[in-house]
């Protein structure tokens, strides 16, 4: 059974690897747990494990991993040609700027307003906190659906707030500023989550320490809570980006989708995917790999920052 | 700090976190002039994106008094879409909380080759764009598809579609706590005569409960508002396999905004008991701990 004892901390193995044993402690811990002896196994165990394994294996495999290199296959299965046809596509490269755009602008709403909220909740007591803790969570919950159309019903054009707005000329649906609400709220919560933590484990005597020299509360800030959080704060960061420019049912629902204007890259997936014909669908497929391989990618930059962030 | 450093931490897992916390001198802080402010304009802000849009949505959905949503939401094909939502993502909650815990026990207690590859696999459908989804599973899973399995415009393939996106909720919330867990009691067990599944049923799954049901609740929140993955595959022909989501779509799109506004109302009502749930379940585990 030893074999299995130093399979248990997989993660703690390949967490130790990355950086670079700079923590004894851990490393430390699971060296014992592989030299603890356990029980003699039976040959009916084993073939328990094999079961066990070959089902987790075998599911994951034609669930994801199958679908996924389909997905691959049918984006090269002409060639790399038409690939860099689809990508030349101008509404294809103006639906990826956009979508750097408002992901970019809602991530950096969500870091700012994340970091604040994240240091009111864990630091500060007041009526309604417990209420405002709640309704962060609430987005990621709800369905991107409903999300889309409670921005429709605040600031659509037949609302009071909405025809106010347009009145002085600020279009919000249907246009760039309705994307970026929708991508912030359905990212929102995702730093804060991850900050709190850090911030409640951290706590307050080195800011005091900091302010009792006389330190000005944005010192203290810069100082200390940053360096303290940052790498849970970049964990948050790389989730929300991850989330906002793969958002699709809110912002399916506040776009008007309009190619070259209101399109975002998911959007485009989907109508290209709509439209039908070899072009439009080899458009779609060459979104869609690039969309997955910009996924697979933040993957990986979570699973390194995950140490990190817990250490 | 003794935590396992792996993924997604649960909110069980978080609770278990909390358990090395230092005594907290923070929090007792009273607000000060710049952090009153600073709430102030979080609050306000909080209001504008959530607040408001989901008042709106109750408000709307009530317009006429209660008796309007009641008849939205018990339309026939209101009814149709909520069955199949419901069921669905009821039955890929279920099928995920055995399959999830299984795959958690494997990554967890098992060592092969490939292991790596497959807990990146597994964060996929965390991490894809809902409609990338669903082209990767239409692409194997519909007209073209290499196995002629052909899903489209089915429920089965709705059905495919919510298992898709739930995959790891609940393997990322029961991992941490399988890491977490001494041993020691299952050698005793074991070493007493005990069956690996006695030892299983006895001593790993009540430990291991709390965090599958609050990855399942997850999971089914998740499911019963998907849409992006959805759509493509279930081709939305009405009465059949058309979700609410895009139920509530369609009728935003068509001016019904009572109807569209009546079923959200509905699925936010289940988000926020699901929300309370693992509330519940967080307080449970950290009051064990």
């Amino acid at each position: 059974m030893t074999d299995v004892d130093t399979a248990a901390p997989g993660r703690s193995a390949q967490a130790a690897g990355s950086s670079g044993g700079a923590r004894p402690g851990r490393s430390g811990r699971l060296g014992r747990r592989g030299r603890r002896p356990g029980p003699p196994r039976s040959a009916g165990s084993v073939a328990v494990r094999w079961v066990l394994r070959l089902l987790a294996v075998g599911y994951v495999l034609s669930l994801v991993a199958l679908p996924v290199l389909t997905v691959a296959r049918r984006t090269f299965g002409h060639g790399l040609q038409p690939v860099l046809d689809a990508l030349a596509n101008p509404d294809l490269q103006s639906a990826a700027r956009l979508g750097v755009v408002v992901a970019g602008l809602s991530v950096l709403i969500n870091t700012v307003f994340g970091v604040g909220i994240a240091v009111l909740l864990v630091r500060y007591r007041f009526p309604g906190r417990r209420l405002l803790d709640a309704v962060i969570d609430l987005p990621v919950s709800v369905s991107p659906v409903v999300v889309g159309i409670a921005l429709i019903l605040v600031y659509g054009r037949n609302s009071p707030i909405g025809g106010w707005l347009e009145a002085h000329g600020i279009q919000v649906i249907f246009a760039t500023p309705a994307l970026v609400l929708a991508t912030v709220i359905v990212a929102l919560p995702l730093v804060v989550r991850e900050v709190v933590p850090v911030l409640e484990e951290a706590g307050i005597e080195q800011d005091q320490a900091a302010e009792s020299l006389g330190a000005s509360a944005w010192q203290r800030f810069v100082r200390i809570t940053l360096p303290t959080i940052r790498w849970a704060l970049a964990y948050g960061v790389v989730l929300s980006l991850a989330r906002s420019l793969g958002e699709f049912g809110a912002v399916r629902v506040v776009s008007g989708s309009v190619a070259g204007q209101s399109q975002t890259p998911t959007l485009f997936v989907n109508d290209a995917y709509q439209e039908f014909g070899p072009v439009a669908e080899q458009s779609a497929f060459t979104a869609a790999f690039a969309l997955m391989l910009v996924a697979v990618l933040f993957i990986v930059v979570i699973a390194w920052l995950r140490p990190k962030e817990k250490n | 700090m003794a935590v396992v450093p792996v993924g997604r931490p649960g909110p069980v897992g978080r609770a278990g976190r909390a358990r090395n916390r230092r005594p907290r001198a923070a929090g007792s802080g009273r607000l000060t002039a710049t952090s009153g402010l600073g709430l102030g304009v979080g609050v306000l802000w909080l209001s504008l994106i959530v607040g408001l849009p989901i008042a709106a949505v109750v408000v709307t959905s009530l317009g006429d008094g209660p008796g309007t949503f009641v008849s939205a939401v018990t339309s026939a094909e209101a009814l149709d879409t909520l069955r199949l939502t419901v069921g669905a993502a009821l039955g890929a909650t279920v099928v995920n909380a055995v399959v999830g815990t299984l795959i958690a026990w494997v990554l967890v207690r098992d060592q092969f080759p490939g292991k790596r590859l497959l807990e990146v696999v597994i964060d996929i459908p965390f991490a894809l764009p809902t409609i990338v989804a669903g082209l990767v599973l239409i692409s194997l899973y519909g007209p073209q598809s290499p196995f002629g399995i052909d899903l489209v415009g089915t429920r089965r393939g709705v059905f495919l579609a919510l298992l898709f996106v739930t995959l790891p909720f609940v393997v990322r919330s029961v991992q941490p706590v399988l890491m977490e867990m001494d041993r020691d009691v299952e050698e005793a067990a074991a070493s007493l005569g005990a069956t690996g599944f006695t030892t299983f049923r006895r001593i790993v799954l009540p430990t291991i409960t709390p965090a599958v049901l609050s990855g399942s609740a997850l999971a089914f929140a998740r499911a019963l508002g998907e849409y992006g993955s959805v759509i493509l595959i279930s081709a939305n022909l009405l009465g059949r396999t058309e979700v609410s989501s895009s139920f509530i779509l369609k009728k935003i799109e068509e001016g019904d905004q009572v109807a569209a506004a009546s079923v959200a109302t509905l699925l936010l009502v289940v988000a926020i008991v699901v929300l309370l749930l693992l509330d519940t379940l967080r307080r449970l585990a950290a009051r064990r701990d």
